[in-house]
């Protein structure tokens, strides 16, 4: 009984940390931008597909995830002078099926790069299950845990210790005022992508010996992502956690005392509960537009 | 003087059918194809355009069939019913081919199979679901296994080995569904119980809660996983992760080198029906398919650089079975063409040994596929 439940919530967290760090990258573009960052999955999907490559090519593993996440950066750099940058004055929503149009291109380049193959990495630490009170826990799931809450940590200290990090707080709250100030808005929305781009290669390359990754992974994880911050609230790190997580664990629960069948409708009943009494999410700012 | 003018007449009238023959000598066989050669499906057509292209190519430079070229025309559907629909009515309409082969989907397949029908166009499809040859369809032919073929092997080795209660894990969408409704009804005409029976989403990263729920079912003595993808790639490893005890059994959907790759040692001991093309090397050298897949594989690596899957196998059985037909038609007239397909016996392919009929348009039987256990990474027969 109690290992049964055990089982159910390691295999909830699990998810949920993957979710959980898809949704941290939706927040920090929104945070600088409004912008929803519709190409955050595709990130994740080019950190792990680099990394894999990267180690086919006899690349050890601990210099290949530094180098596949400067990849991805500069994919998030490029996305951002490229895409959004020359369409500046555009509305959000402009922008936001720029960044659709962008995940549908960069799908398609790893298309023709990588092949239509899944591909996996070794898990960090073996494939030795962990076995508590008669459920088991794979040594991957603790680091996806681990590099999520490292995540935050940091983040926490670059948004609020850093100046680089209050600049790109300012811009969100105001970027009018932060120009004003002397805040290099257009550096922050690219740093913002860059940041991003970082993010999402590291979860996507800390996910692939679970999940298994190939050019396609992004769209799921993506979305799952989204969710998460949407649930949280988006534009708040520690919200998309909470997401990630009730998503995750209410996945794994409704699939083991309920029915498989239901388990994914069970996570949007409950987003669309909290959403109808929350409308900006779990942490979400309260605080409604004035005309 | 009547008699002068019937021999003019009968003389002319020769005269004309050599020109015409002689005309038609010139003038290329072509078939047409409809292939999902990019988006969801893109693993189907684009093995199966690859190999249809490389063996037309072939055959034209032996002196084609017939004396005649083969003209190929492919189009691509994406994965989209109505697109493969609309491609279909241009390759009978416009581009008047002679035979139809394709449809890498059961959706797309079914999408032409009215137009051909209509029209009275052979047509050879590539995809797995048996509604597409049963019931039977005057036109309409296919090369690959059906899932209901995969679970009658699958059940046939439980029952030899004992193991009469099954736990079924799939996957909730086209070929895991498709592949669970007939394992439920295969189960029931063989004999064997169900007595548990969950589901996963395609995209799914963990299924311990749903194999936890297997595990701690009472009397659950063999797993049946149908799907496709990395889904059974991840039940496979969650089913080690959980230690279940009870023998892992996957469908033909993942009957390729890089399931285990994906795997690795989580795969050790699972159990899956195999085309003779995916266990070519293992095959004893007195099998009658010995032959023929080592040459296919041989040709599809030197021309791609890598190992063809079961569907290119597909692709190239379907093609074989046209041109014999319309070698042994010595025309390509519609209804002789289609009467020869259906007269196939003996041809010896890539997916087994194909003899059709009136009542069957497939022509493969459950020994097509050999059952097969991972041994240390690789395939290693069972029967």
């Amino acid at each position: 009984m109690v290992s049964e439940f055990l089982q159910y919530l390691f295999s909830g967290v699990t998810i949920g940390a993957i979710y959980a760090l898809s949704g941290l990258g939706f927040s920090i573009i929104y945070n600088s931008s409004h912008v929803i960052n519709f190409a955050q999955g595709e990130f994740i999907m080019i950190g792990g597909m680099a990394t894999v490559s990267l180690v086919g090519m006899g690349v050890p593993l601990a210099l290949a995830i530094p180098l596949a996440v400067a990849v991805t950066m500069l994919v998030g750099f490029a996305l951002e002078k490229l895409a959004v940058e020359p369409a500046r004055g555009a509305s959000v929503t402009t922008l936001i099926i720029i960044t659709i149009g962008a995940s549908i291109f960069l799908r398609g380049v790893a298309q023709v790069i990588w092949g239509k193959d899944f591909h996996s990495l070794p898990a960090f630490s073996g494939d030795a299950p962990i076995g508590v009170f008669g459920a088991t826990l794979m040594p991957q799931s603790l680091w996806v845990l681990g590099v999520t809450l490292a995540v935050i940590l940091v983040l926490g200290w670059f948004f609020n210790r850093t100046l680089f990090g209050k600049a790109m707080l300012a811009t969100s709250v105001n970027a009018m005022a932060a120009r004003l100030v002397g805040i290099n808005v257009k550096r922050v929305l690219l740093m913002s992508f860059g940041l991003s781009a970082a993010l999402g290669a590291v979860g996507g390359i800390v996910v692939t010996p679970i999940t298994f990754t190939s050019y396609e992974a992004g769209i799921m994880l993506g979305l799952k992502g989204f969710a998460a911050a949407v649930l949280g609230g988006l534009g708040n790190g520690a919200g998309a956690i909470a997401g990630g997580l009730i998503v995750g664990i209410a996945e794994a629960m409704g699939a083991g005392y309920l029915s498989s069948a239901y388990k994914d409708a069970i996570a949007f009943v409950i987003i669309l509960f909290v959403l109808f009494f929350l409308p900006s999410g779990l942490f979400g700012k309260r605080g409604a537009d004035r005309v | 003087m009547k008699k002068l003018f019937k021999r003019t007449a009968a003389a002319a009238f020769a005269a004309a059918a050599l020109a015409s023959g002689l005309a038609q000598a010139a003038e290329p066989i072509k078939i047409g194809a409809i292939l999902s050669v990019t988006g969801g499906a893109s693993f189907l057509g684009d093995p199966e355009k690859k190999t249809l292209e490389m063996f037309v190519d072939r055959i034209n430079k032996d002196g084609g069939v017939l004396g005649r070229k083969v003209e190929l025309i492919v189009y691509d559907d994406a994965g989209a019913a109505d697109k493969a629909a609309s491609f279909t009515k241009r390759l009978i309409d416009s581009d008047n081919v002679d035979l139809l082969i394709g449809g890498s989907t059961t959706a797309t397949t079914m999408a032409a199979v009215p137009l051909a029908e209509k029209n009275e166009i052979p047509f050879i499809s590539l995809a797995g679901a048996v509604t597409i040859v049963e019931p039977v369809k005057k036109w309409v032919f296919k090369t690959p296994h059906t899932d209901r073929m995969a679970a009658q092997k699958i059940f046939e080795d439980m029952k030899k080995r004992g193991l009469t209660k099954v736990a079924l894990i799939s996957e909730d969408a086209g070929f895991g569904k498709s592949g669970r409704d007939q394992s439920v009804a295969v189960a029931k005409e063989m004999g064997l119980e169900i007595v548990a029976d969950e589901t996963y989403s395609p995209k799914d990263p963990d299924v311990t809660a749903q194999l936890t729920k297997i595990k701690n079912a009472p009397g659950v003595q063999a797993v049946l996983n149908f799907g496709f993808g990395q889904g059974p790639a991840i039940v496979t490893k969650n089913y080690k992760q959980l230690g279940v005890s009870a023998p892992l059994y996957q469908s033909h959907g993942v009957a390729s080198k890089e399931f285990i790759k994906l795997t690795g040692e989580a795969a050790e001991g699972v159990r899956l029906p195999a085309a003779g093309l995916v266990v070519a090397d293992q095959l004893p050298a007195a099998d009658p398919q010995k032959p023929v897949v080592t040459e296919f594989r041989k040709a599809f690596q030197t021309a791609h650089g890598m190992e063809p899957s079961t569907f290119a196998g597909h692709a190239y059985d379907g093609l074989q079975i046209a041109l014999a037909a319309i070698n042994r038609a010595g025309s390509t007239d519609k209804a002789k063409v289609r009467d020869a397909i259906e007269q196939t016996s003996g041809y010896v392919g890539t997916g087994g040994i194909v003899t059709m009929s009136a009542t069957d348009h497939m022509g493969l039987s459950p020994k097509a596929f050999h059952m097969v256990e991972i041994r240390q990474g690789d395939w290693s027969l069972v029967d």
